[in-house]
């Protein structure tokens, strides 16, 4: 059982959970991820460790409620256990010198952003970074990344906080201004990162992506995390999940993260109607009792 | 009386055969196939024996079970002396009882084969584990004196539980970590309930841990702790790599990263250990295959047991594809004739060249081509090669590709002082399980590439004894007989 030491609303829907796992707070370096499994009937689902502090054995995820298993870890709070947390998994984000870095995060994809901004900026480069949201509300870890910034720009879609338009826009903006970039990195909804590698392709400046394809173990046992980069197959969870965003295949990550689209919203759906029903049933406690007869060996 | 049958009055008894769900009712449920022997019936069984002096079936047996000895007492009714002995050498009886190909091991060496059907031993061996597991009367062996030594064991396949078993028993102090949320490796993602049911390694676990095993889920060597911290931090005195062969292979065509293309791992694990299959309970997804298509590629036990699965599914069709003919096949002859009898259509020699994809990207159907078997070469295998034109499009909604897997590298990537070969697979001593690290051993799937739980429980008792070799002795001489 992995203890919730501490639980936050950054946004609506989004919520920062800081969980006792001082295994993995040895080990995680910036890119990496868990996977995590809140019951005994739960699916397992990747995140990304935003951050740890190894004096309290603490690693943090920022949680965006998309679906069944999103919205019941967002209904967790201070003190409540989950069942399963593995990691670090995935391969560390590149780290050194590259001079002047960009860093891309749009919506939740700026808390997976951060640690490796957080990272590029100790080693030395000068780290800009541009954070894409919906309105203003949506705009997270504002005051983190400007920390690890030179530089940070916040974008909204309608113009309600920083500039209004897409991240997209004020990269263009920079490159156009003549600011040389020597690495950018994106990670964001999948048409934010397509579109951004398209802005910096005909310049070549290389860019990462962070890719989020459906996954299961974690470790390169299953395949279903496979995604096709300069057409070859690769598995996010051992490989990536960061890869050269001019050689990613958007389109076959798109297909593929579609596949249980039914069964997920049956499963949502179903979930929903229950907490109206009786919410206090789904409380996470009251779940865990129903589903732990598992008995000593989830016990670490 | 059974033993003064003349061997001529043995022959004349016809094998029993195992009861069994009527297939047309096991087709749509996950209970066990095989229904087990009645006392009874195992002793008639056990009478066919001829009581060979030098006994083939042993010779047979990948760890040597003392076959013979294991039918004397059935046949007189010892069953718990029978359990004790079948325990000397093989850990996981209940669970081999199921699993072990019999026919090309003790069944196929067994005398009585020439002429007549062979002695029954897997069912035997099946009815004996499962025997004792109903009175509850598991003989565990006793614990000795602690040495003080600590020994990690890296995987909790067969390869690792029988490695962790042999090594508490003498003393050392053992943890087995695995990187999944639950034990057991292949025994509970791969293989399904149908065929082993999950809470006989359940309880097997559980007298490991009675035995004063410690078990860790969630931790991944060569991730959340290396091999190096291991020792350093760790305070381990030796280290067992048993992380199997879990890296799927895929076919390499067209198509297959459309949506309903599964690895046979991934199907299998989404199924047997994530209870995909029902889905108001458990929240893991599969696809729905009810009054579906669906295809499983390749010819082995997984494929069996992936096409099967999808039957229980609700599939319309499940066509198993293999390449070459029925001969061939890998598969347990029983997996192979309990599939066809489930109503499991077998498209022999073909392969898939594409899969088809609509404008969704999700499959709608495999392009296969007809192939031929040409000569067979050395090894007396067949060559195989597409008939010219021969190609024709069969209507899918799911695919899954059970084509093999190779060795998963996060431990030895992690640990560059373990030599591997060129597959990847990890380089032992052949005598000592020794790798070319000091103090680190390895065995099973992860040294053998893809092969049986009875080989990988041998691997892991083989180290065991090396490891205490090792840890009472402190002599390392692998650098000398590596090759
Ligand atoms: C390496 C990695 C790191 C990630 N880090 C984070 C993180 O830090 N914070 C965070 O909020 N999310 C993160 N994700 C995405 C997160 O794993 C998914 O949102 C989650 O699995 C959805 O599960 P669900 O049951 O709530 O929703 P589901 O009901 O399964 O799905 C709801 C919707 O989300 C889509 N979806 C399903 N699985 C995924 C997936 N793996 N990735 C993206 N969309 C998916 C579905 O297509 C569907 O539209 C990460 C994904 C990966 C692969
Ligand atoms: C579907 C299927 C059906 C089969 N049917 C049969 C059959 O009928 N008869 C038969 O004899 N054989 C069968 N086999 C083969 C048999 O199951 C294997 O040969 C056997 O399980 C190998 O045992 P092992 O202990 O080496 O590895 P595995 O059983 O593969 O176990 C390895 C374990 O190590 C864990 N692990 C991997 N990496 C790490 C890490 N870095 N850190 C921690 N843990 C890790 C894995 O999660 C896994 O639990 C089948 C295999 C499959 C896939
Ligand atoms: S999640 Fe299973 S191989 Fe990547």
């Amino acid at each position: 059982m992995f203890a919730i030491k501490e639980d936050r609303e950054l946004a609506p829907n989004i919520k920062l959970l800081r969980i006792e796992a001082p295994r993995i707070v040895k080990k995680r370096q910036a890119g990496q991820f868990v996977i995590v499994r809140v019951h005994d009937h739960g699916e397992r689902i990747p995140l990304t460790i935003a951050d740890s502090d190894t004096e309290n054995g603490t690693i943090t995820i920022v949680v965006q409620g998309v679906g069944k298993t999103t919205k019941l870890l967002n209904r967790l709070t201070t003190g409540d256990q989950i069942l399963d947390v593995v990691g670090p998994l995935g391969m560390p984000s590149e780290v050194k010198l590259f001079g002047t870095v960009v860093v891309i995060g749009g919506g939740v994809g700026t808390a997976i952003a951060y640690p490796t901004a957080v990272a590029m900026h100790q080693v030395g480069n000068r780290v800009i970074s541009i954070v894409g949201a919906k309105t203003k509300e949506f705009v997270i870890l504002e005051d983190e990344v400007r920390a690890a910034s030179d530089e940070l720009f916040v974008m909204t879609d309608d113009g309600s906080y920083g500039a209004h338009g897409f991240v997209t826009q004020k990269l263009q903006a920079l490159i156009e201004g003549g600011t040389s970039i020597n690495h950018v990195l994106a990670i964001g909804p999948i048409p934010m990162m397509k579109a951004v590698a398209e802005v910096t392709r005909p310049k070549g400046i290389p860019t990462i992506v962070s890719l989020n394809p459906i996954m299961v173990d974690g470790t390169g046992m299953c395949g279903g995390c496979r995604v096709l980069v300069g057409g070859e197959t690769r598995f996010a969870c051992v490989d990536g999940p960061e890869f050269d965003a001019h050689e990613v295949d958007f389109e076959t990550l798109v297909q593929r993260n579609r596949q249980y689209r039914s069964q997920e919203m049956k499963a949502l759906n179903r979930f929903e109607a229950a907490a109206e029903i009786d919410s206090d049933a789904l409380k996470p406690c009251e779940l865990q009792r129903k589903y732990s007869e598992v008995g000593p060996q989830h016990a670490p | 009386m059974a033993e003064k049958l003349s061997p001529k009055e043995r022959t004349r008894i016809a094998r029993q055969s195992m009861p069994e769900q009527p297939a047309a009712q096991r087709a749509h449920n996950f209970e066990e196939v095989n229904l087990g022997l009645s006392a009874a019936v195992a002793e008639k069984e056990a009478q066919r024996c001829l009581t060979c002096a030098d006994p083939k079936c042993v010779h047979g047996c990948p760890v040597g079970v003392k076959i013979r000895e294991v039918v004397d007492f059935v046949r007189q009714g010892e069953y718990l002396n029978a359990a004790a002995k079948l325990r000397e050498d093989n850990v996981l009886p209940a669970v081999t009882g199921r699993v072990c190909p019999q026919e090309i091991q003790c069944e196929g060496a067994c005398i009585l084969s020439k002429r007549f059907a062979p002695l029954a031993i897997g069912h035997i061996e099946r009815f004996v584990a499962d025997y004792e597991r109903s009175v509850g009367r598991v003989g565990l062996p006793k614990r000795a004196r602690s040495t003080g030594k600590k020994v990690a064991i890296v995987g909790s396949g067969p390869a690792g539980l029988s490695c962790a078993g042999d090594l508490i028993q003498r003393g050392h102090d053992v943890t087995v970590f695995e990187a999944l949320h639950e034990f057991g490796g292949v025994l509970v993602y791969g293989i399904p309930e149908f065929r082993l049911p999950k809470q006989i390694v359940k309880d097997e676990i559980e007298n490991l841990r009675t035995m004063g095993i410690e078990f860790q889920t969630n931790v991944v060597i060569g991730k959340t702790v290396t091999v190096d911290e291991l020792f350093s931090e760790e305070g381990y005195d030796a280290v067992l790599i048993a992380t199997g062969a879990g890296l799927p292979r895929f076919l390499n065509v067209p198509g297959e990263h459309l949506g309903g293309v599964y690895s046979a791992n991934e199907f299998l694990t989404r199924v047997n250990l994530l209870n995909a299959y029902d889905p108001l309970h458990y929240d893991s997804p599969v696809y729905d295959c009810r009054d579906r298509n669906v295809a499983v590629v390749g010819g082995g036990n997984t494929a069996m047991d992936a096409v099967r699965t999808s039957l229980r599914l609700g599939a319309k069709n499940a066509y198993l594809i293999y390449r070459r003919s029925e001969v061939e096949m890998p598969a347990r002859r029983e997996e192979v004739r309990h599939a066809k009898d489930e109503g499991v259509q077998f498209l022999m020699l073909h392969n898939p060249i594409e899969f088809v994809g609509n404008s969704d990207g999700e499959l709608c159907g495999a392009k296969l081509a007809k192939m031929e078997l040409g000569e067979p070469d050395e090894s007396g295998r067949h060559s195989v090669a597409a008939i010219p034109d021969s190609e024709f499009v069969l209507p899918l909604d799911m695919a899954v590709v059970a084509i093999g897997t190779g060795a998963n590298p996060l431990v030895q990537s992690s640990t560059p002082a373990i030599q591997t070969n060129k597959w990847g697979y990890i380089v032992v001593d052949e005598a000592t399980f020794r790798t070319t690290k000091r103090g680190v051993f390895a065995g099973g799937d992860i040294v053998s590439g893809s092969a049986t739980v009875i080989l990988a429980m041998g691997a892991g008792r083989k180290a065991a004894k090396s490891i205490h070799e090792y840890l009472t002795t402190n002599v390392w001489e692998a650098e000398t007989t590596l090759a």
